[in-house]
């Protein structure tokens, strides 16, 4: 028994060779669907250009080849900064992304005087600002990833962030109505021509906080319960950080008029609440008090109105969008209109009349782009989209710490849900609310804030899959000291 | 444009779309289904000497069997996955273990896991619940088989090949 004595091997990373194959970081993999998906967006370009302008132009491929540098780039940084980060990621998500510009330059081309069409510059028009904006969001997802070496390390700033969150939520809806209100929805901070979404940064970091205080706080809320029904309910003070969630929900609702933001933060702290404690009676818990929250605000927005208006009126299309199809219902009803035309297989990239659809180019770009590539061509993309959330979670499942599962799982659930709400919405399935498609539609602060995500996801899938390389784990910790972790919060005593 | 040409174009891209999913499904199809193969491989005997097929094959069930992987799985930390180098494995609540278990019944350090010419070994550092392999207390280094459960307070270690 002479092991214990024996110093541990140096930590060389070559392994048996199975241990090799195991351990590869499969980057040429990535690699390639990054290329697949960049000749997809190539091929979505040409027939566009085809059925609209007749002709393809000799310079179709500039978009494409100008978001296939910049992805070409973050797939380096990638392989040198995260090798062993999950390969379906990126090039699902470059795929969105670029069929979303693709999509939003065949609005210009449909837009513009007919003589203009052909010599349409690549960075014209809607089209061209959305490729500008996703140059900059990769840029950033690529910061972030050589900042961010651990995703342990962020847990350090979770209260900062929390607080942060919590500010960017509430700015909007405290500030006047010329600076934040579009569309009816107090979202918006606009300064000059510039407009931005600080709602879509906050779900970030409002993750953040919520992972760090659940992985404090799991024991309890999964261990202090009182048996009811068949189904274990926590505590009434565990209850506490529930209804203030609830609550700030409940306001966004009200004062920034937004049903899909608020179900969205709520949505995303039960989901993190479940993921921490196992217990489903969380789940229901959320799914009663959200549904009371808007069965009371569309009762008291019949009766007392005011603040309440927005959202009874949005049931109401809801409920029925053809009882006023040239008016309240219009953009609903030419969405559903829009989407029956598509069809199974749609009216071909450019066959379509999305000009004919408000708002096209955010909330209903899902109906547009559906109209054109019909049934067939949606379900791949929700296809896409889930995949993407799968790897989230399967990142979430193998990585080897609390706090990187609960903020893996509740970053791929927040993408999924945002994606179910918008879709649902402009589906007819829940009442619309104007939420953007991750990665398709217009718009800066969506687009920069989901490819954070992504660089978070990114980063802690490559933390799961790393082979163990240093013995006393320091070595394979290159940033800072460890965040502080469960051994450190002091014990409480349980009294159901 | 001729009408074919778009015609084709039109549900070219359809079908390139589709054959992207399918690819992306293909490059992580090895991901999703590692979890259902280790578990076949664990499931069939272990027993070496009782298998009753020819005598070259336990020497090489030894030999190509070697653990390639460890896996979590019960606990908090259920579905967690290593893969195994020439490195040990420190496992604790201490943030610096590799294995990080935020489990009651864990101490700081509580055990490791040490490789010694391919095959794996658990010590126990000096616990206060104690490490058990399978249903055995673990006092001093001991060999782990492959398979076998290695308990921690509420967690499960298996090792997979």
């Amino acid at each position: 028994m002479t092991v214990a004595a024996t110093p541990a091997p140096s930590p060389a990373t070559t392994g048996g060779e199975s241990g090799v194959r195991l351990a590869r970081s499969r980057r040429n993999a990535e690699l390639s669907l990054l290329l697949l998906a960049m000749v997809l967006v190539a091929a979505y370009m040409a027939t566009v250009e085809a059925n609209l302008l007749d002709t393809v132009t000799p310079d179709f491929w500039m978009p494409a080849a100008a978001l296939g540098a910049v992805f070409l780039g973050l797939h380096l940084v990638i392989r040198f900064l995260a090798p062993f980060a999950d390969p379906a990621l990126l090039p699902a998500v470059a795929l969105l992304n670029g069929l979303g510009v693709g999509f939003l330059r065949r609005i210009d081309l449909g837009e513009a005087a007919p003589v203009d069409r052909e010599d349409l510059a690549t960075f014209a028009g809607i089209g061209g600002r959305q490729l500008a904006w996703t140059l900059a969001s990769v840029i950033l997802a690529a910061g972030l990833l050589a900042i961010m070496r651990d995703h342990r390390s962020v847990s350090r700033y979770a209260y900062t962030l929390g607080l942060a969150g919590i500010v960017l939520v509430m700015l909007p809806a405290v500030l006047p109505r010329s600076i934040s209100e579009i569309n009816g929805a107090k979202l918006w901070i606009r300064v000059g021509g510039f407009s931005l979404q600080p709602g879509e940064f906050a779900k970030l970091a409002l993750l953040v906080f919520f992972a760090y205080y659940l992985v404090r706080k799991r024991e309890v809320l999964s261990l202090a319960s009182r048996r009811f029904l068949g189904i274990d309910f926590p505590r009434g003070r565990d209850l506490g950080p529930v209804v203030v969630v609830w609550l700030i929900s409940l306001l966004v609702l009200v004062f920034e008029k937004d049903l899909g933001t608020s179900l969205l933060y709520f949505g995303m702290f039960v989901v993190t609440l479940y993921i921490a404690t196992e217990r489903v009676s969380w789940l229901l818990i959320g799914l009663l008090l959200f549904f009371g929250g808007a069965y009371l605000a569309y009762v008291l927005g019949s009766t007392v109105g005011g603040p309440f208006a927005n959202f009874y009126l949005r049931a109401e299309i809801w409920l029925d969008p053809f009882a006023d199809p040239t008016d309240k219902g219009y953009q609903l009803v030419q969405g559903l209109l829009a989407l029956g035309t598509g069809g199974l297989f749609g009216a071909g990239p450019g066959g379509g009349q999305p000009d004919i659809l408000p708002e096209v180019q955010n909330d209903f770009i899902f109906a547009g782009i559906g109209e054109e590539i019909g049934l067939f061509g949606l379900s791949a993309l929700l296809v896409v989209y889930l995949l993407i959330v799968e790897r989230g979670l399967r990142a979430a499942l193998a990585v080897r710490d609390s706090f990187g599962k609960l903020l893996a799982g509740g970053l791929a659930f927040t993408l999924g849900l945002q994606v179910f709400v918008i879709v649902g919405g402009i589906s007819k399935l829940i009442p619309l609310t104007g939420q953007t498609t991750p990665f398709l539609s217009a718009g800066g602060s969506s687009l920069m804030a989901n490819w954070l995500l992504i660089a978070v996801l990114l980063r802690v899938s490559d933390g799961a899959r790393r082979p163990v390389t240093g013995g006393s784990g320091k070595a394979s910790r290159p940033a800072g000291g460890p965040p502080e972790q469960l051994h450190g919060a002091p014990t409480e005593v349980i009294k159901p | 444009m001729p009408a074919l040409v778009i015609t084709v174009a039109r549900f070219g891209f359809l079908i390139l779309l589709w054959i992207f999913v399918f690819t992306v499904v293909g490059v992580i199809r090895r991901d999703l289904f590692a979890g259902a193969r280790s578990g076949r491989l664990v499931a069939a005997p272990r027993a070496v000497g009782a298998s009753t097929g020819q005598a070259a094959k336990p020497a090489k069930v030894k030999r190509g069997r070697a653990a390639h992987q460890l896996v979590v799985t019960a606990g908090q930390l259920a579905g967690t996955r290593i893969t195994l180098g020439e490195a040990q494995i420190t496992i604790g609540r201490a943030e610096d273990s590799t294995l990080v278990i935020t489990d009651d019944y864990a101490s700081a350090r509580h055990a490791r896991l040490v490789p010694r010419e391919g095959q794996w070994f658990v010590e126990d550092l000096g616990s206060t619940n104690g490490t058990y392999l399978d249903r055995a207390k673990v006092t001093g280094p001991t060999p782990v088989p492959l398979g076998v459960p290695i308990r921690i307070g509420r967690t499960s270690l298996e090792l997979r090949p």
